[in-house]
């Protein structure tokens, strides 16, 4: 038994993923078209007992090589030779949408129309007949309502029909007026003439498409010598002949006689009840895209879906957070502590579980994403605010990755990066793309918050509105100087649909959200956990000399000795053993006073509780002594680690960088904490605190760190000021590089790196030296 | 009366019908595959906030566009006498 192959085609909007979501299901596939970022969706079914190969083409308008997606969609069907194309076509909208079936015909490919949302075409008063439309085309035509899955069965019994009778290739020949087809058939027998040419295209096709200046097929055709240049004679005498009579140049013609043709096809297939009120969707339009309500609807939405996406995700990411502490817990138990035991701590789970933990959020931000797209509102968000984006070299559609990253602060650059997919401009999206790191995602406020609460502590909320303020003016302004620079080129036309408004499906939103979240599992799974293990690596080797490591020992054992000579302690407990035992139930009695009295009785059988019970009361020297023999031993530790991460890669690096970067303000301590936040921005207050030698500083209570860094006479406002400006805009996440490769390319990402560290650090010297020459830094 | 004016030019829910796209190259294709080829009727469904870009209702679906692309589409309007 053969395997069938379907590409599934139609416009943006017409139910094309619908139909694909209601025959694959969730048997889906991804991959890239080859050398492309256009993304190629597939799966496989099987249907009456055959296997079924459907692949989604991308949404396209027309076949011409205006954009990548036509290309692509133009290549596969030449080169791969599906059995049947299928058609999705939006009754409710028959003319435009025939404008790419009639293009099928003309290329000849065996085609099938999907008549789709015949149910809404009908509540509007347009009723399709379809055998007539089916005669008229010369095409087999189902009637279908992909949402509720009517008519998919019977869309793939015609195609295995169609696939079944063998239809060969047939090229349909429409009437562009005497003078085109007569140029037409000119170069039609040229090119059969010649017999040299290239047998994938239909002739008549490939002339078509010289008379439309399609330049994939020019360049073609100067692959033959033998007949470019009589052909190019040809379209020019006739481009030149139209101008004369028509004024207008052939591909104008042409588009407009297949309008014509479909109108022919149109008004006999067709019956309209007369449309006199407006439609549900022209009426949500009134309220909606209105020029007062119309913004101030949209702030309220999309602060909603900020709040929603925190609200919701806020559990899943503290559930996270616990599951890796419990993993770290797992392995301190069963890894004795070492290098082995660091790497796995340290460089693995703290580096990809810093980043998985995020994943809640990334995925309720696609799923908000998906909503906006499926229900039309995206395409309104565009429309309302493209003359701003405009002036800055950006397009209507950037907003949404703007937003996503961070516009409102606490967002995340990487879905804000794949949200850059809705541009078609390369230039335009690149740009997007590009600035959208430098919006304040959700990694970057624990660094604001502690530097803020140091520093600015009575204008917490007036700071962080300010620095939403300057980050926004920041990515504008960088993509006004990358548009009219590196990325200069025409503005694209703005030539978009606004789709009617639709309910988004709860499954395609589920397909839609799960494909997005495990593309980005893959990469925290893969390059993400090399370049944490290379940072981990960066921040622990070489390590302390032994002798040191050894001294510190030394004072630690002389601090766990002076508590062990104590008279009470003396009598109770012998060795190390014993004080680990002593710790172990201290904790575990504070744990009992926090929650349940009740649960202490079976503490109280250890026999060092006496012991507990006068760390425990207040008045009681053990007490003191106690808390005491505690902070040495994390003094200790805290300098130990100070001093190993100075004597690591990382730290010489930043000691090397020290020589450029006091000129901002920074020394070797911020470099450091700067080189650990590539890994994930937060990291910065977690590595500063290593490097001030606190204990173990958690990013969402660093007060502690924020106290250190008042009371350091290094730092003051305008330091912590140009801090929080260089963390916005430098070098970005290792997350977000990936992601910009993956939607550009390598050499875009290494650009992005290099752009924000030089644009960080330009700004960041402007605003300290300035500060410092007007005494703020005092 | 009949009066030609362009796309830019009209009112708020005017109608009219195209009567000849100006526009060439990648701009005049993407214009007229979406429909928008001399005699089609559209009217003008209403203008973003900062008057620009206008959405015009076109066939059965709203498109928008903007004004520096609307400018070459000329249509036929009635002007009252």
């Amino acid at each position: 038994m053969r395997k069938i192959t379907i590409a599934l085609s139609g416009n943006p909007n017409s139910g094309k993923t619908t139909v694909f979501n209601a025959m694959t299901g969730a048997r889906q596939h991804i991959a890239n078209y080859p050398g492309v970022t256009v993304e190629k969706k597939y799966g496989r079914i099987k249907h009456q007992g055959y296997d079924i190969e459907v692949v989604d083409l991308p949404g396209t308008y027309s076949l011409t090589a205006y954009s990548l997606e036509e290309i692509v969609a133009r290549d596969f069907l030449v080169n791969e030779r599906p059995d049947v194309v299928v058609d999705i076509v939006d009754a409710s909208n028959l003319d435009r949408n025939l404008y790419l079936a009639v293009q099928f015909k003309e290329l000849g490919i065996p085609l099938i129309i999907a008549l789709n949302m015949v149910d809404v075409a009908e509540a509007r008063g347009i009723m399709v007949e379809q055998e007539i439309l089916s005669t008229l085309l010369g095409t087999p035509v189902v009637p279908t309502v992909a949402r509720s899955r009517k008519g998919i069965s019977a869309l793939l019994d015609k195609a295995i029909e169609v696939v079944l009778n063998g239809q060969e290739w047939r090229p349909a020949i429409i009437s562009y007026g005497t003078d085109i087809d007569r140029g037409l058939n000119e170069i039609e027998d040229i090119i059969k003439g010649a017999g040299a040419y290239d047998k994938r295209y239909p002739p008549r096709w490939l002339a078509l498409k010289c008379m439309e200046k399609d330049n994939q097929i020019l360049e073609l055709i100067r692959g033959y010598p033998e007949i470019s240049s009589a052909v190019e004679a040809i379209c020019s005498k006739t481009s030149k002949h139209i101008m004369d009579t028509l004024e207008e140049e052939p591909e104008g013609i042409i588009a407009d006689h297949r309008y014509g043709h479909i109108a022919g096809i149109t008004k006999r297939s067709v019956k309209r009840r007369i449309e006199s009120r407006l439609n549900v969707s022209d009426r949500i339009d009134k309220v909606l895209t209105n020029r007062i309500i119309g913004p101030l609807v949209m702030l309220v939405i999309l602060y909603g879906i900020y709040e929603f996406t925190f609200w919701v995700s806020e559990g899943p990411v503290h559930w996270l957070e616990v599951f890796f502490g419990w993993l770290k817990g797992m392995v301190s138990h069963t890894i004795p502590a070492g290098i082995l035991y660091s790497l796995i701590v340290s460089g693995i789970i703290d580096g990809v579980g810093g980043i998985l933990g995020f994943l809640p959020l990334i995925m309720f931000m696609f799923f908000a994403i998906a909503i906006m797209e499926d229900s039309g509102y995206m395409a309104r968000v565009a429309y309302m605010l493209d003359r701003l984006l405009r002036w800055f070299g950006l397009h209507g559609n950037s907003v949404m990755a703007l937003i996503v990253s961070g516009g409102i602060a606490g967002g995340c650059a990487v879905p804000g990066v794949m949200a850059t997919r809705t541009l078609r401009d390369p230039k335009e999206r690149i740009a997007t793309l590009l600035v959208v790191p430098f919006m304040n995602c959700g990694a970057k406020l624990p660094v604001f918050a502690m530097l803020i609460a140091a520093f600015f502590a009575k204008n917490e909320a007036r700071m962080m509105f300010i620095f939403t303020l300057l980050s926004w003016s920041f990515a504008l302004f960088a993509a006004k100087i990358i548009r009219s620079t590196v990325l200069k080129g025409p503005k694209t036309p703005f030539v978009m649909e606004l789709p009617p408004y639709r309910l988004p499906i709860l499954k395609g939103l589920i397909i839609h959200t799960w494909e997005r979240t495990w593309q980005f599992i893959k990469r925290a799974g893969t390059f993400i956990l090399a370049m944490s293990i290379l940072l981990w690596a960066m921040m622990t080797f070489p390590g302390l000399p032994e002798k040191q490591t050894r001294a510190y020992e030394a004072q630690r054992v002389g601090v766990r000795d002076a508590f062990l000579a104590l008279p009470e302690v003396k009598t109770m407990i012998k060795d190390e053993k014993g004080l680990e035992d002593l710790d172990e139930l201290v904790n575990s009695y504070r744990q009992s006073m926090k929650g349940k009295v009740t649960s202490t009785e079976m503490l109280e059988k250890n026999p060092l509780f006496p012991l507990v019970k006068s760390i425990f009361s207040e008045t009681h020297a053990l007490s003191s002594a106690y808390l005491l023999y505690k902070v040495e031993l994390a003094q200790i530790d805290g300098h130990q680690n100070q001093a190993m991460l100075k004597g690591t890669i990382a730290g010489r690096v930043g000691q090397i960088l020290e020589r450029i970067t006091f000129a901002v303000g920074f020394d070797y301590r911020t470099n450091i904490a700067l080189i650990g936040g590539f890994a994930a921005k937060e990291v910065v207050v977690s590595t500063l605190g290593t490097a001030y030698s606190l204990e173990e500083v958690d990013p969402d209570q660093s007060r502690s760190l924020s106290e250190k860094l008042r009371e350091d006479s290094q730092w003051n406002p305008l330091v912590a000021f140009t801090l929080i400006l260089f963390t916005m805009l430098y070098v970005p996440c290792m997350a977000t590089v990936i992601s910009i490769k993956t939607e550009s390319s390598w050499r875009w990402a290494g650009f992005s790196m290099a752009f924000n560290l030089i644009a960080a650090f330009l700004v960041c010297l402007a605003v300290y030296q300035v500060g410092s020459a007007l005494g703020l830094g005092g | 009366m009949k009066k030609v004016i362009t796309m830019r030019e009209m009112m708020n829910n005017q109608g009219g019908v195209i009567k000849r796209v100006s526009a060439g190259g990648d701009m005049g294709r993407r214009i007229r595959e979406m429909g928008l080829v001399p005699n089609t009727y559209i009217q003008i469904q209403g203008r973003a906030p900062l008057k620009d870009p206008v959405a015009i209702k076109i066939r059965d679906f709203i498109l928008t566009l903007r004004n520096n692309e609307a400018d070459h589409i000329l249509v036929e309007v009635d002007v009252p006498e």
